[in-house]
């Protein structure tokens, strides 16, 4: 993953951006995020050398953010937002039906790599609750049905345009 | 994540002491020296279960707690700077409680078994426990399940026994300056790892070097076949640090 040439470019920047120094650790593993989709193991330990990190160090950094995916995450994300009040309003329940449906836990992704299914903190949108964020769209006041009618036109269109 | 500087010395008469009360007796001790350092500068001994001579202060297990008067909130001695004027109490009954309710804590997060642990009766976790009459868990116990690695030649770690007072992790970086052990994730998934979370057995940067087990209060990390009375060394780390910092 870390021999793509273009990609490493672009990470190489991030870390003359932050001229190699450790206190740019956070940014640089943002922007690594951002470059790569997620951070692997050597991608991490690329991050630890370059900065003269103890690799255990940057590793218990990146899991300690939620933000940071350790795992390749599916071709469409799809987020419960766990926020208080969506949890009153039983997103829970949207989740559990998501991952029945589509036969995948939390925090991973379907066997085909297509989907995955992530939880997060408040996304700010309370009044709305519940919320699922599909890929970058929210759905507010969600129900089961409306999501995973959203989630199956979603893995349709990648059909359609991988073609 | 844990680098706070301390100013420590040994000097009696200095114009930049400071005066304060513990328990009652007025003491000085150089600027910057915490409550915990100052008390046992002056024989008063504070129970502490994260915090260790040569290290750096982690403020973590919340044991050491104790009352400043003017104020009815708890403070850590370990972190807190000795101030002029302060007036300490170390123990009392409702401190005594509070550190109860800590220990229960600990005692309830993890799966801590004394009888089929390799440091009963060597362990401060059950000395502190035994000081302060907890004779049962009034908690709900988490009965969490995690890994035991014995992949290393000789150092093992059992999770379960784990308390994350991080003081293997600090002799670690600061005083073998190997950083192979750290934290993963927060708050219930956090554990300790080495390297890349890989197995001991296959971490670069360990230099097997044994500190990791010496300052281990609990039963967490310890050598295999070895007695663990001989494994066991508080003051590895102040002792290193000392001799370290006069040979510059």
């Amino acid at each position: 993953m870390i021999k793509d040439d273009k990609r490493k470019a672009m990470l190489e920047k991030a870390y003359i951006q932050h001229n190699y120094q450790e206190s740019g650790l956070l940014e640089i593993l943002h922007s690594a995020q951002g470059i790569y989709g997620y951070l692997d193991k050597d991608l991490l330990l690329d991050v630890a050398d370059s900065l003269n990190l103890p690799p255990s160090h940057v590793y218990g950094v990146a899991t300690f953010y939620n933000y940071f995916k350790l795992k390749k995450p599916g071709m469409h994300v799809v987020t419960g937002c766990l926020g208080t009040a969506c949890y009153v309003k039983s997103v829970e329940q949207i989740m559990t039906a998501i991952e029945q449906e589509f036969s995948l836990k939390r925090g991973g992704s379907t066997a085909d790599g297509k989907l995955s299914l992530l939880s997060t903190r408040c996304i700010g949108a309370c009044a709305m609750a519940p919320n699922i964020v599909v890929d970058d769209e929210v759905i507010g006041k969600a129900t089961k049905e409306v999501v995973i009618a959203k989630i199956r036109e979603k893995l349709g269109c990648e059909a359609v345009e991988t073609r | 994540m844990l680098h706070v500087t301390l100013q420590q010395g040994g000097a009696s008469i200095n114009p930049n002491n400071v005066r304060l009360r513990i328990n009652g007796s007025e003491v000085a001790v150089p600027e910057g020296t915490t409550i915990l350092k100052a008390a046992a500068l002056n024989g008063v001994e504070i129970p502490t279960l994260c915090e260790i001579e040569g290290l750096t202060p982690y403020g973590g297990c919340r044991l050491c707690i104790v009352e400043v008067s003017g104020t009815s909130k708890l403070f850590p001695a370990c972190t807190t700077p000795a101030a002029q004027g302060m007036e300490v109490t170390t123990q009392s009954p409702k401190l005594y409680e509070y550190r109860k309710m800590v220990l229960q804590t600990l005692l309830a997060e993890r799966t801590h078994i004394c009888a089929v642990c390799v440091a009963n009766e060597h362990c401060e976790l059950q000395a502190n426990a035994n000081n302060h009459g907890v004779d049962h868990v009034m908690y709900e116990r988490n009965w969490s399940c995690e890994s035991i690695d014995s992949s290393h030649e000789f150092l093992v770690i059992d999770r379960n026994r784990c308390i994350l007072c991080t003081r293997c992790i600090r002799v670690c970086d600061q005083i073998e300056g190997a950083h192979t052990l750290d934290l993963k994730f927060r708050s219930k998934s956090t554990n300790v790892i080495m390297d890349q979370d890989q197995n001991w057995g296959q971490a670069m940067s360990c230099t097997s070097c044994r500190k990791c087990a010496k300052v281990c209060p609990v039963g967490a990390i310890y050598i295999e076949n070895e007695n663990i009375e001989f494994t066991k060394d508080r003051d590895i780390a102040a002792f290193l640090s000392k001799r370290r910092r006069r040979s510059r």
